[in-house]
């Protein structure tokens, strides 16, 4: 059971010297459950790459399949919907909405699709990362790493299925960094959400069952010959290229 | 000369980088409304100057209220100057069944002596110029006389005594009636047929002029000659004080109207300011970049001011003409109430709305461009260094400064200036300290609300700042309007309701004392059971305890108009049951035929009169002298026949009187009227209700014109809004594209602006109609002295207006925010 699967996907756009290629026929397939990091050098389109995964963006080419349903075949309204409830996401640079306090943002998603109680629900999880004594803060009231960490509850809110996390720790110490990280997989543990996460941290990507390296448009798989043993789900086969 | 072209460089490249539109069309909406009403006053102004010969109908006029003696004519003939006499006065006419009370001149041979008649076949018709004057035994007819009369050319009219034939429709005259708003209809006639209509007895309501034109010479001798010999109630017209009303009416629309436009240009300047503060911001990382590369703090400022220029003037030229194609239909909705079709407008509104334009932008968007001079280069290196501090006293105190010259520049008196600025400051400071009690109570309701309701209604909280702007700048066009329209007619039929049942709506005037008991039989014998007919005596005031009384020594212009005018002096028993003494006593039986007087306290207080005042009068060539002993409060809304000046019975036997007589006619019985004046042809019948619609029919106009300039008003509430859209669009876009990365759906997104920009609508139209009632209020208490009734409409209509105005826009102007792809916004933002 494929959670992701992107097909020949390709992105170009255009710039003053011609066409620029930033994913070039990219084939990934990742089973529901698993956790995947694509690593690569800043500037690689691991982030574009996500953003077309998430459906967050059209490919130039190629075809990607969320949760079985074909991104294609969607306009940007049914793409949201399919996102709603299913999908979870934690960015570099949190993403958080100013004008609402950490309770409110943590309850969007749980609004977005219609669940009962949002209130309650978000108040477990923002306790449950640790921010119980922090509901009625505005973000801009909050340190780099409380912000994540309701980035965090808001991503697991909802109970995805998937969670796609950019770069999480960008913006943050390495402490706090790493605290971010265990959160984010002890979660995974506990919810058993696919993981499809961003990093070019090395330490990062290794929690990761499987490590899946982007450069020139191209994505190659990097983990060892035993990272899909791990897992020891069927079909989740690397994808050499 | 590099910064020239530097400067104009930049400003093409903003234009097109869309920054610098909002700028633009906040300027172009201020200048189009001062230059709207400054072409309009201005062809009114040179209409008057130009055509000033012909506005008189003579170089130089004799007026008074008595016959002119022949000498005058004799005199200025024998110095070769031309003359020709008219004689204006009201009248009722008969036709059929119909009565219509008109404005009869009747004139010599010879006039108009400047300027030319324009007559038509049909009213309205095609206009043709004539030398001609209406032969004896016909008149001719302004249009609305004979529409409103039924009538056609050569059919008959009864004009007092005569019969006479309509022969042709009046379009055009020169000296039309007395002022700018004289609409009465109109009538034209040969000075021959005079004497048979018998209209004209002592003591009638009639104007004589002696129109007199010539070479300059001859008109200096003239003067010089007639100097010494004009009568008390006599006085020299020419064309330099041709219509002092029909100047200091166009005075007043010229203040009214300058300064409702000056609203606009205030709201403008908002959006100028808003818009000024994101120019500067996105300006920062260019300016650092060139400080780092070696320009001067004076070259930065002088690039920017430079290019600020450069849009200034193209866009108040572009105002200059929107301006220009808005003041026609200024003429239009208030055609009728000036006579003549206007000349072209001079240069003169081009420049002052080239410097309104110039003034507001650079007061409003100076201080926040200044400040780019302060930008660090070391910005180059790290971005957030140089964020700029608003210098909010800055912005203040530069539109204080704008906000006070213009309104200097379009009263040119400080006192007014000064009220106007308090006034304005209090309005502004109340409506916004309402609005922002208002946005946070929003938040209360954030808790118990869906999520785009929750989105939309965080979004006015967080920007609390510009929302409060938003909605008071939207208020205050909403409320101006609502004024306009419905405060207006309600304080109106207030006042009609307020008058007692069964006021007197017909006045009988003109009546002669050998009518009086006729009359009355009249009345009686027509179940009027308790008409009363008061006597009056015209009189002119000459002296106030033996100082003679100048209209040039009063600065208030009610006071010049009733010195030179004469009064209407009565005698009585008693008082009116509506008058009530307030100070002295009233006179005893004793005391009829001494010369006393009881004046009316409002008079006595224009004309400084005080009790014990010894008033000096001229009646018909007698000098009468009489002595204040009371003053009296009079209740004018009553209708009832009143008089400034009441002296004891006995008195006034002497003198030439008419008499004068109010009652209350059922709206059934208009046919009495007729027999009225059949029986009594010569009287003059004044019906209030066709006064009162005249009267409502010139407000309307005047109301229609400056509703007109408050919709400018309301469009330069919009670029505030559109300011403030594009001031906050990064931050929209950025939580639309959160928004979708969460799943959510166009519809819900649209709902949560929907709700933003509802709310702020609604908030606008709550503070328009908060505002709206409170003058509401106030003027009918202060000023009108009648009740007010809080008016739901005012608060629907306010509400309505401002929540599906301000929704519909917002939505419409946040469109392309929905539009984005999220990928690529989340990555600009991370």
């Amino acid at each position: 059971m494929y959670m992701v699967q992107a097909q020949k996907l390709s992105k170009r756009v255009a710039s003053p010297e011609g066409t620029l290629t930033l994913l070039d026929a990219v084939d990934l397939e990742v089973v529901a459950g698993e956790a995947c990091a694509i690593v690569g050098a800043s500037g690689s389109g691991k982030s574009t790459l996500l953003g077309l995964l998430a459906g967050l963006d059209a490919p130039s080419s190629g075809r990607v399949l969320l949760d079985g349903v074909d991104l294609g075949t969607l306009d940007e309204d049914g793409r949201a919907r399919l996102r709603a409830g299913r999908v979870g996401f934690v960015f570099q640079s949190f993403q958080l909405l100013p004008s609402l306090t950490a309770l409110e943002n943590v309850m969007l998603p749980l609004e977005l699709t219609g669940r009962t109680a949002p209130g309650r629900t978000a108040r477990e999880v923002l306790a449950r990362v640790g921010l119980a004594d922090r509901l009625r803060h505005y973000p801009s009231q909050l340190s780099g790493g409380e912000q994540q960490r309701v980035a965090i509850a808001r991503a697991f809110a909802s109970s995805p299925k998937i969670l796609f996390a950019d770069e999480p720790t960008g913006n943050l110490d390495q402490a706090t960094g790493e605290r971010v990280i265990d959160l984010i997989f002890s979660l995974n543990r506990e919810r058993a959400t696919t993981i499809l996460l961003v990093t070019h941290d090395e330490a990062v990507a290794a929690h990761c069952h499987r490590r899946l390296h982007l450069a020139a448009g191209r994505l190659r798989d990097d983990s060892g010959p035993g990272a899909d043993r791990q897992l020891d789900l069927p079909g989740a086969a690397g994808e050499n290229i | 000369m590099r910064i020239f072209r530097l400067s104009l460089l930049g400003l093409l490249r903003d234009w097109r980088a869309g920054e610098l539109r909002v700028l633009g069309l906040a300027l172009v909406i201020a200048v189009a409304s001062t230059t709207a009403v400054g072409f309009f006053t201005d062809r009114v102004g040179l209409l008057m100057g130009r055509q000033a010969s012909a506005l008189l109908g003579a170089d130089l006029a004799v007026v008074s209220s008595d016959p002119i003696s022949p000498g005058f004519a004799g005199n200025a003939r024998g110095l070769g100057l031309k003359i020709a006499e008219t004689v204006t006065f009201p009248s009722v006419v008969l036709a059929g069944s119909k009565t219509e009370l008109l404005e009869v001149k009747s004139v010599s041979a010879g006039y108009p002596l400047r300027g030319m008649l324009r007559v038509a076949q049909l009213p309205y018709g095609k206009e043709l110029a004539t030398r001609t004057i209406p032969a004896p035994g016909t008149v001719w007819l302004g249009p609305r006389a004979l529409t409103r009369l039924g009538l056609r050319i050569g059919d008959k009219i009864k004009l007092g005594s005569s019969l006479l034939t309509v022969a042709e429709v009046l379009a055009y005259e020169p000296d039309r009636g007395g002022d700018l708003f004289g609409i009465a209809p109109r009538l034209l006639m040969n000075l021959q047929d005079m004497p048979a209509t018998a209209l004209i007895g002592p003591g009638s309501r009639v104007t004589y002029r002696l129109l007199i034109a010539g070479p300059a010479p001859a008109l200096a001798k003239f003067r010089q000659w007639i100097d010494r010999r004009l009568e008390p109630g006599e006085r020299l017209e020419d064309i330099h004080d041709a219509r002092p009303q029909l100047r200091e009416a166009l005075d007043r629309a010229q203040k009214f109207l300058g300064l409702a436009a000056l609203v606009s240009v205030l709201l403008a300047g908002v959006a100028i300011a808003t818009a000024t503060r994101r120019y500067a911001a996105r300006h920062l990382d260019g300016t650092a970049v060139m400080r780092c590369l070696g320009a001067t703090q004076r070259y930065v400022v002088w690039l920017h001011v430079l290019q600020m220029l450069w849009l200034g003037l193209v866009a108040s030229l572009a105002g200059c003409a929107v301006g220009y194609f808005a003041q026609q239909v200024l003429v239009y909705l208030l055609s009728g109430l000036v006579a003549a079709p206007l000349p072209p407008p001079s240069g003169f509104p081009v420049v002052s709305g080239l410097l309104t334009g110039l003034v507001a932008l650079l007061g409003f968007a100076l201080p926040p461009v200044l400040r780019l001079k302060d930008v660090t280069p070391a910005r180059v290196l790290r971005r957030d260094l140089g964020q700029l501090p608003a210098r909010t006293w800055m912005v203040y105190a530069a539109a204080l400064a704008v906000a006070t010259a213009l309104m200097l520049w379009q009263t040119r008196d400080v006192g007014l200036t000064a009220y106007l600025l308090s006034a304005t400051s209090l309005t502004l400071a109340g409506l916004s300290a309402v609005a922002y009690a208002l946005v946070r109570l929003l938040r209360l309701l954030r808790a118990h609300s869906g999520v785009a309701w929750r989105l939309g209604l965080a979004g006015i909280a967080r920007r609390a700042g510009t929302s409060v702007v938003q909605m008071v700048a939207f208020g205050i066009g909403i409320m101006l309007l609502l004024l306009l329209s419905l405060v207006r007619g309600d304080l109106l039929n207030e006042w009609e309701r307020s008058l007692p049942p069964g006021a007197p709506n017909q006045f009988v005037i003109n009546v002669q004392p050998e009518q009086v008991a006729p009359l009355r039989r009249f009345f009686f014998a027509n179940g009027l059971k308790d008409v009363d007919l008061y006597p009056m005596v015209r009189g002119r005031l000459l002296a106030i305890n033996h100082r003679p009384v100048d209209a040039s020594s009063y600065s208030d212009i009610r006071a010049r108009h009733l010195v030179e005018r004469e009064f209407n002096l009565s005698w009585t028993v008693r008082p009116q049951p509506d008058n009530r003494i307030v100070a002295g006593q009233w006179w005893t039986a004793a005391q009829y035929g001494k010369p006393l007087a009881s004046v009316e306290q409002g008079l006595a207080k224009t004309l400084r009169i005080k009790l014990g005042d010894t008033l000096e009068y001229r009646i018909a060539d007698r000098d009468l002298s009489v002595r204040v002993v009371n003053l009296r409060k009079v209740e004018w809304d009553s209708f009832r026949v009143n008089f400034f000046v009441v002296t004891p019975p006995g008195l006034l036997n002497g003198y030439p009187a008419t008499y004068i007589t109010s009652f209350h006619l059922a709206a059934d019985r208009h046919g009495l009227l007729q027999k009225l004046m059949q029986r009594f042809p010569n009287i003059t019948i004044i019906d209030v209700q066709t006064v009162m619609a005249q009267v409502r029919s010139i407000m309307h106009r005047v109301n229609l014109s400056l509703e007109y300039v408050f919709l400018f008003t309301l469009l330069a509430g919009l670029t505030v809004l559109y300011a403030a859209l594009q001031a906050t669009q990064d931050e929209r876009t950025h939580e639309v594209a959160v928004m979708r990365a969460l799943g959510a759906t166009t519809r819900q997104l649209t709902l949560s602006l929907a709700v933003e920009f509802t709310a702020i609508g609604l908030i606008a139209g709550l503070l328009a109609a908060l505002g709206a009632t409170v003058s509401g209020y106030l003027l009918a208490r202060h000023l009108f002295h009648l009740h007010y009734h809080v008016d739901p409409r005012l608060w629907l209509a306010g509400l309505i207006g401002g929540g599906a105005g301000v929704g519909t826009f917002g939505v419409w102007g946040t469109r392309f925010v929905l539009a984005r792809p999220p990928l690529q916004t989340l990555r600009e933002f991370s």
